[in-house]
């Protein structure tokens, strides 16, 4: 069971319980994906309603996983107990950057605009690529089945200039 | 050998999903396990320190190898560190880390054990003596002076003690800052310094719906302070801050941007060879200090009642104080150029100066980490321990993560690589045999018998969790989220009630 996960979890069961709008932790950024998933028009799920995701996490392997259209994909490696170390850490209220995933440049077109909120925290992501997005505000469609996220590498030297820069 | 078989039948919970772990949790089955764990043959690591750092390489720890059992030290009777004490109270969605560090606490090989100063209550070598391993992770406490004359004078402070006082750090509870003039500046121009003027300049309506302490809102209420300016000695393409902080200083709601144009001549053509999160960060300040406003924003501008600026390439030299007043009045800035370009420019004094009357500085130039144990190696230039990695070099056990291994830079997530890089670093040595783990170690028993002895009584987690419930109640009756206890007193009463 992924750690990370566990809070998170709760937190998100519980949003989802209050239609995510009316806890503490349903803050604006929270708030804002629901509002933006809300709005695909998600239909009743269905079982067979699902979408096909495949993860390449830090060691090359992949994982695949089903998914509901309407889901953010931070709610799927939760939904999922992905152990992605450090995955998600503001809980998907675009505080942070360590939900980035990196896309091929075919899907990465099929995902939608990019606030500038999003931008400002991916612009603090390691390994930042011209295909990247933040896990969290990434609405599952069905347009998107089987489509591939490929969960970053952090890498020490990126780092090292970084905390080296002020 | 017993108490680790039991721990991996325990362990199932751990790996096989977070519902039946959260439920066990949940229905209050509690893991009074853990006195019995400690008296196993596992390797034993303490962790000194709760903050970011202190709880992710606790929890990567935990997570990678099935036996390691964790203690974490901690010198306030209070967890998380900067997310409770320096993370800005209307950034209530960043310190959702907090869950995580609460799950990591809870976890059955992990304990905390608050109110316990290590370096004074317990020594390293104690703890080396008690543990196979000792990271130290307590962060930045210090901070850097500017070294003028007058930095002492009244009407000075540091970001550290500011941001400590509105965030209820015990030790700046008595700051009291002097808010009745209308002019701050602050030095740096970093994220801290960014949190510092939005405080100072938020609308109440906004700061009272957060955890800032009461004493904080009130003396903000009161507060004449009109105009922030932001100083750095460098240019535009030199801040320090992040993207997200400038732009919630553009749309503070009741504040209007006032730049100097001259500050970024030639920034525009410097931009295109920048990589895009400098470029972006610049774009922005281009923009709000240059571009014309649209009608929507050109209307907030006017309904403004409270100015904010940037002042770049000016360096502090003097705080100046009226004859006889013991009491700041202003700050002399000598005014600089670049040397060089890009984050490597070298400011250079031209020799000339200007003064700006101002009844407030802030001194947010930076952090520092101070040594807490004669026995550890310590660089006083850099200011933090120096290691390899997260290894101290010549003390075999003794490893070091967050701000005291890298100094004080970097948001979180920066911290979370650290800590975890470090967190692997003393699982490779683990593995390898360079840290034997196999003698077995007495852990906190030994520790808590040297603390009994001194009188310390540490606060446990589920000690805290009263204090928390406390502040969380009285927050209620106010409507925020929080009302934090503001002395270290009276977190210890709540924790044994």
């Amino acid at each position: 069971m992924a750690l990370v996960t566990a809070g998170r979890r709760f937190v998100q069961v519980t949003l989802r319980e209050f239609s995510r709008r009316s806890t503490a932790a349903a803050s604006w950024g929270a708030w804002r994906t629901a509002e933006r998933c809300f709005s695909a028009g998600t239909p009743p799920l269905r079982s067979d309603n699902k979408v096909t995701v495949n993860f390449i996490n830090r060691d090359g392997e992949k994982i695949t996983v089903k998914a509901s259209p309407g889901d953010s994909l931070l709610d799927v490696v939760i939904n999922e107990d992905l152990d992605f170390d450090g995955f998600g850490a503001c809980e998907g209220t675009l505080a942070c950057s360590t939900c980035h995933l990196i896309f091929d440049e075919d899907v990465y077109k099929k995902l939608g605009p990019v606030t500038d909120e999003e931008m400002d925290m991916l612009d603090l992501a390691y390994g930042l690529t011209e295909t990247s997005r933040l896990g969290c505000q990434i609405c599952l469609t069905k347009s998107l089945d089987g489509m591939v996220a490929r969960v970053p590498e952090s890498v020490a030297d990126i780092r090292q200039s970084k905390d080296g820069s002020a | 050998m017993s108490s680790c078989r039991l721990l991996l039948s325990q362990l199932k919970l751990w790996t096989s999903g977070g519902n039946k772990w959260k439920r066990g949790l949940n229905k209050g089955t509690g893991w009074s396990g853990k006195a019995f764990l400690s008296t196993s043959s596992c390797p034993k690591v303490c962790i000194v320190g709760s903050g970011p750092a202190g709880f992710y390489t606790a929890q990567h720890l935990i997570k990678a190898r099935q036996d390691v059992e964790v203690d974490i030290y901690e010198r306030l009777p209070v967890p998380f560190g900067l997310v409770r004490f320096g993370v800005a109270p209307d950034h209530p969605e960043v310190k959702n880390v907090i869950n995580t560090f609460t799950q990591t606490a809870k976890h059955p090989r992990c304990s905390f054990y608050g109110n316990v100063n290590v370096g004074k209550d317990v020594t390293i070598s104690e703890l080396q003596q008690a543990y196979h391993a000792v990271v130290l992770s307590y962060g930045a406490e210090g901070n850097r002076r500017m070294g003028i004359p007058g930095e002492d004078l009244p009407g000075v402070y540091s970001a550290k003690d500011f941001v400590g006082w509105y965030n209820g750090l015990p030790s700046c509870r008595e700051l009291n800052p002097d808010l009745s003039c209308e002019t701050a500046v602050i030095l740096g121009q970093g994220n801290v310094a960014l949190d510092v003027a939005r405080i100072l300049l938020s609308p109440l309506d906004i700061l009272k719906k957060t955890d800032i302490t009461q004493p904080a809102l009130e003396a903000l209420a009161e507060s004449r302070v009109q105009k922030v300016l932001i100083v750095g000695r460098r240019g535009p393409m030199q801040v320090a801050c992040t993207i997200k902080e400038l732009r919630e200083m553009v749309n503070l709601p009741g504040t209007r941007p006032e730049m100097l144009a001259a500050d970024f001549e030639g920034i525009p053509e410097a931009l295109k060879d920048v990589a895009r999160p400098r470029k972006r960060l610049t774009e922005l300040l281009l923009k709000t200090a240059l571009e014309a406003p649209g009608d929507k924003e050109l209307e907030r501008r006017k309904n403004a009642t409270k100015v904010w600026g940037f002042r770049f390439y000016r360096s502090p030299t003097e705080i100046l104080s009226e004859p006889n007043l013991n009491r700041m009045s202003g700050i002399r800035l000598a005014v600089n150029r670049l040397e060089g370009s890009g984050d490597g420019a070298q400011a250079v004094l031209t020799g000339e100066v200007e003064d700006v009357s101002c009844g407030l500085v802030i001194s947010s130039i930076g952090y520092r980490s101070l040594p807490i144990d004669p026995t550890v190696p310590f660089d006083p230039h850099r200011a933090i321990v120096p290691n390899s990695l997260g290894r101290v070099p010549q003390a075999a056990g003794l490893y070091c993560s967050g701000w005291l291994k890298t100094g004080p830079t970097g948001v979180i997530a920066t911290t979370m690589n650290n800590s975890f890089d470090t967190a692997r670093s003393l699982l490779e040595d683990m593995e390898s045999g360079t840290l034997d783990v196999s003698p077995a170690r007495t852990g906190s028993q030994v520790v808590s018998r040297l603390l009994e002895e001194r009188g310390v009584k540490p606060v446990t987690f589920s000690d805290w969790e009263k204090i928390d419930s406390l502040e969380t109640k009285r927050g209620d009756a106010r409507g925020k989220p929080r009302e934090k206890l503001l002395t270290v007193e009276e977190m210890l009463t709540a924790a044994r009630t």
